[in-house]
């Protein structure tokens, strides 16, 4: 069934559609309609999930990991401050590999307060353990919460899908709603091995000391790189069941581009627009949209990108102190291989201003003409 | 032509006109508070605003005094901080109930216990407005909030007997329609030393109000109007049965926080001498 619905519903339907058991949401600021609309759902009896409203995002996620812990299938969504409050508890959820799904719409941290959209709430969890992937549009947004629960239930590890503030989360556009039978056939009901039970007890969280606290993290990495077959082989089912599939990355005319440049979220689809322009126009310039962010899809991005005889990486995001941190991302991807291209890095549209198809011409343009970037990174738009 | 005194405290020129729904009760509150600074005889630099985050904690933004718009549910913390760095500041804390009561709840019994010399007015307009409306701590059972849309099925808090439990030395509630009676109550609480709570029953005619079925803005403050209790009018507790109850509910004497603190230090140093 199609239905014109906002990013924030995409998620709602998903969760719904993935049958989610337990909802622990705190239901404000920096909160978006994501619950809301799930709070409906739970309220009138269309979804089967306890939902709990708790006192603030860390609660919340605290909630999560004991409700997958025990055996729930169990949802949350934030974004910005929420997210940097659960800081903690997003170390827990991987500690304690429980299969938590997690929505975070991309928006820029204070002070100065804002409430448009930039990545670094979700990239300073870069290091915590989640599985990020970064969506482009409301289909894909409902299409990852379904695979999300599939992926997560598979590894043992949380997964965390993203979407851009405003741009998606409170845009419309035609979403195709899969029915609950075919969602049924794709998704089994969640079932952990080793959930809490009053009948089998056991005891979480107790106190790891040198001689096994390694080993958990080096399977915690192992998962990781585990986790990107299993997301491609999801994904690939996922099409057998719904015609559609997203790929760890894509690549869009790609193949004999010279210069390629590499986006994530909705800049993406204003991209691919400036691409076939500029293709018309008989220049050889490719996109690759990087979507699976952790684990990192390393060899496939090396495969697209060693191609090209230059990349240029728009990052609407800053490391303080270093960079862009999608182009540090990439460099690292392509160090150590023999003659790789070079890497031009661009910050753009921080705090939510506008990336036109205008500015991305220019960066394509920039790393064309330019023997070398002028500066380690290019901040594009600055107003002094 | 002569400025009236409260523009003096208002950020006219730069700030105005202000974000709030036409008949929220904010406006109300705000225009007490800044009444009662004034009558409190301080002037702009020994006054310090700060706020979390929310319709009420827009606040802070339209006054002039030193201000802090600071995290959700961190206003009272900030507080803390600034009120210990400058004793010398008549700090004053204005935010919401979902701000005070949910996320910064823990806060707000921790600071009531510790009696900083600080004045809370916490605004309760029964949900989060800022954000459309969802169920807050206030919210009454049985109520209809964004996520409570066939009714709340939680009990609500009562902030004053939640701080008077705490320890706060001075507790007093009133509403947007007792705007006098309002200004009266937040001048004690400013004058008083310690942790003083003014909780401030405030319309929110665009969600709260209208998921309820309460009228417009006028019809919410004449509900105040008819079903408010003074306390000092109360002779049997019967009386108070679903009724709001205004006017200074507790009102006690406690060593404030800074002066046992300093006392602590006095101690400590005439010790040394002898370590």
């Amino acid at each position: 069934m199609k239905k014109v619905v906002t990013g924030n519903h995409a998620v709602s339907y998903g969760v719904k559609l993935a049958r989610a058991q337990v909802i622990a949401a705190y239901p404000i600021t920096p909160q978006t309609q994501v619950v809301e609309l799930l709070s409906e759902f739970c309220a009138s009896g269309k979804l089967n999930a306890k939902f709990i409203k708790v006192e603030s995002e860390h609660s919340a996620m605290a909630a999560c990991i004991a409700a997958s812990a025990s055996g729930a299938r169990a949802f949350t969504a934030t974004s910005a401050h929420g997210l940097a409050l659960m800081h903690e508890m997003l170390h827990w959820a991987v500690g304690a590999r429980t299969p938590v799904v997690m929505a975070n719409i991309n928006r820029a941290m204070g002070p100065g307060w804002s409430v448009w959209t930039d990545q670094n709430d979700s990239l300073a969890q870069r290091d915590v353990g989640w599985i990020q992937i970064y969506c482009e549009s409301n289909q894909e947004v409902l299409d990852t919460t379904i695979q999300a629960f599939k992926i997560a239930e598979r590894v043992l590890l949380p997964v965390m899908l993203i979407l851009d503030a405003f741009v998606l989360s409170h845009t419309s556009e035609p979403v195709d709603i899969p029915d609950q039978e075919q969602v049924d056939e794709f998704l089994p009901p969640y079932n952990l091995k080793t959930k809490l039970d009053v009948n089998n007890p056991r005891a979480y969280g107790g106190l790891t000391n040198p001689d096994h606290y390694f080993e958990l993290r080096y399977k915690i990495q192992k998962a990781h790189t585990e986790a990107l077959a299993v997301i491609k082989e999801i994904d690939e089912e996922y099409k057998k069941h719904f015609g559609r599939q997203y790929g760890l990355v894509e690549p869009y005319r790609c193949d004999d581009a010279k210069v390629i440049l590499v986006t994530s979220g909705t800049i993406t689809s204003t991209a691919r627009l400036v691409i076939d322009e500029m293709r018309d126009e008989g220049r050889k310039v490719g996109l690759l949209k990087y979507r699976v962010f952790r684990p990192t899809p390393r060899e496939i991005l090396r495969d697209i990108l060693y191609r090209a005889q230059k990349v240029c990486v728009i990052d609407r995001n800053i490391s303080f102190g270093h960079g862009g941190i999608f182009a540090q991302e990439i460099k690292s991807v392509l160090y150590g291989l023999p003659a790789s291209p070079p890497v031009y890095s661009f910050i753009i549209g921080l705090g939510g201003r506008d990336v036109t198809p205008k500015d991305i011409r220019e960066i394509i343009e920039y790393t064309y003409k330019e023997e070398t970037p002028a500066e380690p990174v290019i901040y594009r738009g600055v107003r002094l | 032509m002569k400025i009236p005194e409260i523009f003096e405290f208002i950020r006219v020129d730069e700030r105005l006109p202000h974000i709030l729904c036409p008949g929220c009760g904010i406006g109300s509150a705000m225009n007490a508070m800044v009444r009662a600074i004034i009558e409190s005889g301080l002037k702009n630099d020994d006054v310090c605003v700060v706020s979390g985050i929310g319709c009420s904690s827009r606040i802070p933004g339209y006054i002039d005094a030193d201000t802090f718009h600071t995290l959700h549910g961190r206003a009272i913390p900030s507080a803390t901080g600034v009120k210990l760095a400058h004793p010398e500041l008549e700090v004053i804390v204005i935010a919401g109930d979902g701000d005070l009561l949910a996320i910064g709840g823990n806060h707000f019994i921790h600071a009531a216990r510790r009696n900083l010399d600080m004045t809370v007015i916490l605004i309760n307009n029964f949900n989060y407005g800022m954000t459309g409306g969802q169920a807050s701590p206030t919210t009454p059972q049985g109520k209809y909030a964004k996520t409570a849309p066939y009714g709340w099925t939680e009990r609500n808090f009562d902030a004053c007997a939640i701080a008077q439990a705490s320890g706060a030395v001075f507790v007093a509630r009133s509403t947007t329609y007792h705007v006098t009676h309002l200004r009266t109550l937040i001048k004690q609480a400013i004058k008083k030393k310690g942790f003083a709570l003014v909780e401030v029953i405030s319309q929110c005619p665009t969600l709260y109000g209208r998921l309820n079925r309460m009228g417009d803005a006028v019809k919410m403050l004449e509900y105040f109007r008819d079903n408010t209790i003074s306390i000092s009018q109360i002779k049997d507790p019967k009386e108070a049965e679903g009724k709001i109850v205004i006017g200074v509910l507790h009102d006690v004497e406690a060593p404030e926080y800074y002066e046992t603190y300093k006392e602590i230090i006095r101690r400590a140093q005439a010790q040394k001498h002898h370590v």
